[in-house]
């Protein structure tokens, strides 16, 4: 390909994947703005004053989606930790079916699981409850931390707790003083991608959470509704901007930890 | 003592057993009719002949294929290419390779609300038409949300996942020894030879890997279909919720039922890729 070509791709692919964000961009700023007019007649802070004003229960919204999304990713970390070991190092019959029910999870749509419980939870009291909405979450969250884990793991030399053990360390100093530090920056980056797919999650906190836990996507479903592009596209500014320093966040600390960027994931 | 190499996986496990294993056999025993809370037990495949009696679920269904099967198709082509193209130039490299992962954490749901403000009538591609002087009023510019093929779904879908399947073949595309492609160009294989011999078929497990699962995901969506669909025919993920929240209660085994269906196709679907990628690497491999 020329030099000239490949330029031209470069303009294309740009123009592609960055003009969708730039309604979203104006949107939120937009005192009024009728059609044909290709910007704003009148600027203005309407929307942001309304996502402001305590009837809007953004805070409340933004509280359950944060809280949700780090306790979710923590627990999903804290659970897969030994599993993506066990699946990246130990030698054991069974070792690829395993991997398959970890697979599977992460290509199945949560759904028919989620409806499935939803009884179950109505009569555990878990329905319209935090803890039930994040018990659910961590079923589309935690395959994709196991997976992420099992490459982190990959390339974990475990001599060094041997050595360590040699040493006289004992489980939990070994854990702490040589196996920890090795593997922090993978497990963050898990910890991270766990945090977008529970921050992006609808359907499950709509089933569990019936409209009583609000998250952000809750929210944006209702400002979707009610026809206000200004509040919809402001509420996604909301959403999107945590996302992206948690990928940037994610992308720096996955070139240490040697895990590939985009961690696989789709949803 | 020493502990067995698969005690590890125990607390992921049990807890994917429990809640996505358990989750799967009560959406199957409910669906077929054991709702001791609703006062019955008695199991019958009444939910199962109940869904394909509705008139909405043939439509809703091939919609649906309809939706993943362009969706996976329109971002593998895309996709690959994208990622062949950039790979070989340094514009591949830094920049674009970040910038082009900009859409990776935007949640589906806002990826909707951006194909709003873009394509509705009253878009912002309508209102720079107009302003253009290309078209003179809404109605000029074509209905692509809430339409009857999807086109909205389809755009939101396809931009998203196309990164996805680039991701996925650029990594893939990093593991390739340069070799092959030497050798193949001092043998005088041409272009479009060294990429349908040499490429392509080093490619083709990436490409299984990430076109199983954007069929899977665009098969079972659900936010996108309701943000940007038309309410008839929606697509299966939408209309199993509209049972499983309808007043009547007596068509919850129907939802139940749809959603089984998604998971069975898109569990078929995953079980074929996966087939698919170990047959090749069985015959791709070295030879002795």
């Amino acid at each position: 390909m020329s030099a000239r070509s490949r330029r031209l791709l470069w303009l294309v692919v740009v123009v592609v994947w960055a003009v969708p964000f730039v309604p979203l961009l104006i949107w939120p700023f937009a005192g009024s703005w009728l059609y044909p007019a290709p910007l704003p007649t009148i600027w203005g802070d309407r929307a942001w004053s309304y996502l402001a004003s305590p009837g809007a229960r953004v805070g409340q919204a933004l509280f359950n989606s944060l809280s949700l999304a780090l306790v979710v990713a923590f627990a999903a970390v804290a659970l897969g930790l030994p599993a993506g070991r066990a699946l990246a190092l130990g030698r054991f019959r069974g070792r690829g079916l395993a991997h398959m029910v970890f697979l599977l999870p992460a290509i199945v749509p949560p759904q028919a699981a989620a409806f499935g419980l939803h009884a179950t939870f109505l009569r555990a009291g878990l329905v319209d409850h935090w803890l039930g909405v994040a018990l659910a979450h961590l079923v589309p969250v935690l395959p994709y931390v196991v997976i992420t884990l099992v490459g982190v793991f990959a390339n974990y030399d475990a001599s060094f707790e041997q050595q360590a053990r040699t040493l006289g360390a004992g489980p939990w100093l070994r854990f702490r003083a040589v196996t920890l530090p090795l593997i922090l920056p993978g497990l963050l980056v898990a910890g991270l991608y766990a945090f977008l797919i529970s921050w992006s999650q609808v359907l499950v906190t709509l089933l569990i959470g019936g409209g009583t836990v609000t998250t952000l996507p809750m929210l944006l479903l209702a400002f979707v509704a009610s026809g206000d592009h200004a509040l919809a596209a402001a509420l996604s500014l909301v959403l999107l901007i945590p996302a992206f320093v948690v990928l940037g966040a994610a992308i720096r600390l996955s070139r240490t930890a040697g895990t590939p960027a985009g961690g696989g994931r789709i949803a | 003592m020493r502990l067995p190499p698969w005690l590890g996986l125990l607390p992921a496990l049990l807890t994917i057993a429990a809640l996505f294993g358990g989750g799967l056999l009560l959406a199957l025993a409910q669906s077929l009719g054991y709702w001791p809370a609703l006062g019955r037990a008695v199991l019958s495949l009444d939910a199962y002949r109940a869904v394909l009696a509705e008139p909405s679920f043939w439509p809703s269904l091939t919609f649906t294929t309809w939706l993943a099967a362009v969706s996976t198709l329109a971002s593998l082509i895309v996709g690959l290419f994208a990622a062949l193209a950039l790979n070989d130039s340094v514009l591949g490299q830094g920049v674009t390779r970040y910038l082009a992962q900009l859409n990776l954490p935007v949640p589906h749901a806002v990826g909707a609300v951006m194909v709003l403000l873009l394509f509705t009538q009253s878009g912002w591609f309508a209102r720079l038409g107009t302003s253009l002087g290309w078209i003179d009023r809404p109605a000029d510019f074509p209905i692509l949300t809430h339409d009857p093929l999807g086109a909205g779904i389809l755009i939101e879908y396809v931009w998203k996942s196309t990164v996805f399947v680039a991701v996925s073949v650029w990594a893939a595309l990093q593991s390739i020894d340069p070799d092959y492609q030497l050798a193949a160009r001092t043998l005088g294989a041409s272009p479009w030879r060294r990429f349908s011999a040499v490429t392509l078929p080093l490619l083709r497990p990436a490409l299984i890997g990430a076109a199983t699962l954007v069929f899977a995901y665009t098969f079972g969506g659900f936010e996108v279909p309701l943000l940007l669909g038309q309410r008839y025919p929606s697509a299966l993920a939408v209309l199993a919720y509209r049972d499983y929240v309808a007043v009547d209660l007596d068509r919850r085994p129907e939802a139940l039922a749809l959603s089984l269906l998604i998971a069975v196709v898109t569990g078929v679907v995953a079980a074929g890729g996966w087939w698919l990628q170990r047959r090749l690497a069985e015959e791709g491999g070295p030879r002795r």
